[in-house]
């Protein structure tokens, strides 16, 4: 029985078992849980409220802050976190206008903290000299090297942000829904909006340490989308997201076990795939309720 | 809910006026709304009617006079006044039911999340299902308000937000444009609906309008809002040539077309929006 050298066999138990004889495995698969519960959760919050491209700056911004902590010194931890709620406040601080008006001048600052964040990454990477492999897996995410000290600290700061957002939570539905009503109601919808950012940045933070920071999408838009596609119910929508990103960080992290490509890709993959399959059969579904429809004879329901 | 209270008054505005950066936008408005009356507050564009529904909501305070709502000073009776902003549309993707965008109406603001199965075992949530059935069956939305609220026609929403605003049973319901942009059909179907509403519940109603057509044969009272200050009374003495000759200090005919809509005519309608507001931005003289 050499399971510790040998790749994938049919034996299931057997595979199992040999994933989780190595630490660092069970480090991974302990960060990608948390990982992926704290991302399905702000996600969900994320697609409902059409921020994704504010989640992909905060994630991507999570770069330059790496990057920039390595050069310091400094944990990376702190470099990603440091960086993703600065963002985060620029961004909130832009006035978002009740009904939408100036969504547009909020996409132009977005993509303005965007472009220079990645710019400032470059020089860190250039400044720092040989860190070439390191830059690899800031961008396209690693999981080998997940200490025991790193999963408390992802674990304490999920935990705190997943609080937050379940006090806020009702109210930030109400917001996201329907922000006139809710801000008449007395809803704080500015204050709120800039509080969720700031979680959001905090899930983009974590979510790069797992995937990278170019493929956080994969856990913070494609578990959300998939399951807003598969039901209108927003609580069980809520909870496939997380069961969704769970889903796919484990077979993600599982697949990177036994080949020799990078955990981000597999991640990807698998949410795109659900994403696709939901999608088909949502289209399916639309279609058939509309030859439904058509088949009726006229006079029926007005 | 019994047809109570129909001899109080439920708005009453005295002596009032409202500034908006240092403008007057109207004066020595004086508006009695009896309870469970329907009333039409109308006028043209720009002479702040929504600015009288937010005095009454006491999201903005007057520069002079006083308005009491439901016995208070405005602001004082938040829950018990249920309103519908200015006709919003949702995003044809929001992948949410009217039924969750209704019960938003209940409790929508309360900090915290909902408990996952907190249904049983929290009786009150039972209760507050119960209630959102009710106000779904009452507006006639029971057909539609399971599907996602951006995919059913703007009529379907129409409903479904009043009965939004109905959830913590209201006892006055303002409602800003609510015909605006619905199509003929949905405008005489939906003001039918807050004309029952405004008989059965004993529910006293204040709707800004911009034609009084699909409404005026519900109405017991209207407020016409134009040149800076506003006539309320019966709608059959309200919309008359003389009555708005008077208001507008200029000629104005109220004809009666051969289907029986009012037509008036010779508003002095003011100059489009934007233009007015280029001009301000711009400083012309």
């Amino acid at each position: 029985m050499n399971a510790a050298t040998s790749g994938l066999s049919w034996n299931l138990v057997a595979d199992v078992r040999q994933l989780f004889l190595f630490s660092f495995m069970v480090n991974a698969f302990r960060a990608g849980t948390i990982v992926a519960v704290l991302a399905g959760a702000l996600g969900w919050f994320m697609v409902l409220r059409r921020q994704a491209f504010a989640g992909h700056t905060l994630a991507i911004v999570s770069f330059p802050g790496a990057a920039g902590a390595i050069l310091l010194g400094i944990r990376a931890t702190v470099g990603y976190f440091a960086a993703a709620i600065g963002a985060a406040l620029v961004i909130a601080s832009v006035p978002r206008s009740i009904g939408g008006t100036t969504r547009s001048s909020e996409s132009a600052i977005i993509g303005t903290v965007q472009a220079f964040a990645l710019a400032c990454g470059a020089l860190f990477v250039s400044l720092y000299g040989g860190f070439l492999s390191g830059l690899t897996n800031l961008l396209f995410g690693s999981f080998l090297g997940i200490s025991p000290s790193q999963v408390i600290v992802l674990l304490a700061i999920a935990g705190a942000a997943l609080a937050a957002l379940a006090l806020i939570a009702r109210p930030l539905f109400f917001a996201s829904v329907d922000p006139d009503v809710a801000a008449a109601r007395g809803v704080p919808v500015r204050l709120l909006s800039g509080l969720f950012l700031v979680l959001l940045g905090c899930a983009a933070a974590e979510v790069s340490q797992i995937t990278g920071a170019l493929l956080v999408f994969a856990l913070l838009v494609m578990p959300a989308a998939t399951a807003q596609l598969i039901t209108a119910r927003p609580m069980t929508s809520f909870w496939l997201t997380i069961a969704i990103g769970l889903m796919v960080v484990w077979l993600g992290l599982t697949a990177a076990y036994y080949s020799v490509y990078p955990v981000g890709f597999f991640v990807t993959t698998i949410g795109f795939v659900a994403y696709g399959l939901a999608a088909a059969g949502r289209a399916r579904a639309a279609r058939s309720s509309r030859r439904r429809l058509m088949a009726q004879p006229a006079g029926g329901i007005a | 809910m019994p047809p109570a209270e129909r001899s109080g008054t439920a708005v009453r505005f005295t002596d009032a006026a409202v500034q908006v950066g240092g403008r007057t936008i109207w004066s020595d408005v004086n508006l009695t709304v009896s309870s469970g009356d329907f009333m039409a507050v109308l006028g043209p564009n720009g002479v702040g009617k929504s600015t009288l529904i937010k005095a009454v909501l006491g999201l903005i305070g007057l520069s002079a006079g006083g308005v009491t709502v439901l016995g208070r000073p405005a602001g004082q009776s938040g829950k018990e006044i249920g309103y519908l902003p200015q006709r919003r549309n949702f995003d044809a993707g929001l992948r949410v039911r009217g039924t969750d965008v209704v019960s938003l109406g209940g409790d929508g603001e309360r900090w915290g999340a909902p408990f996952p199965l907190g249904d049983r075992l929290f009786p009150e949530r039972r209760t507050a299902r119960a209630r959102v059935r009710e106000v779904i069956d009452l507006v006639g939305a029971s057909a539609f308000a399971d599907r996602p609220i951006g995919e059913i026609s703007g009529g379907e929403q129409q409903r479904l937000l009043i009965a939004q605003a109905l959830v913590r049973r209201p006892r006055l319901l303002v409602l800003d444009e609510p015909l605006d942009s619905l199509d003929l059909p949905s405008q005489a179907s939906v003001a039918a609906l807050i004309s029952k509403i405004c008989r059965e519940q004993g529910m006293t109603v204040m709707l800004v309008a911009h034609d009084v057509n699909p409404i005026f044969p519900y109405l017991d009272c209207v407020a016409y809002l134009a040149g800076g200050g506003a006539v309320c009374g019966p709608p059959e003495e309200v919309i008359t040539s003389q009555t708005l000759t008077a208001l507008y200090r200029t000629p104005i005919e109220v004809l009666r077309a051969s289907d029986g809509r009012l037509v008036v005519v010779g508003e002095p309608e003011p100059p489009a929006r934007h233009a007015d507001r280029h001009a301000g931005a711009a400083g012309h003289p």
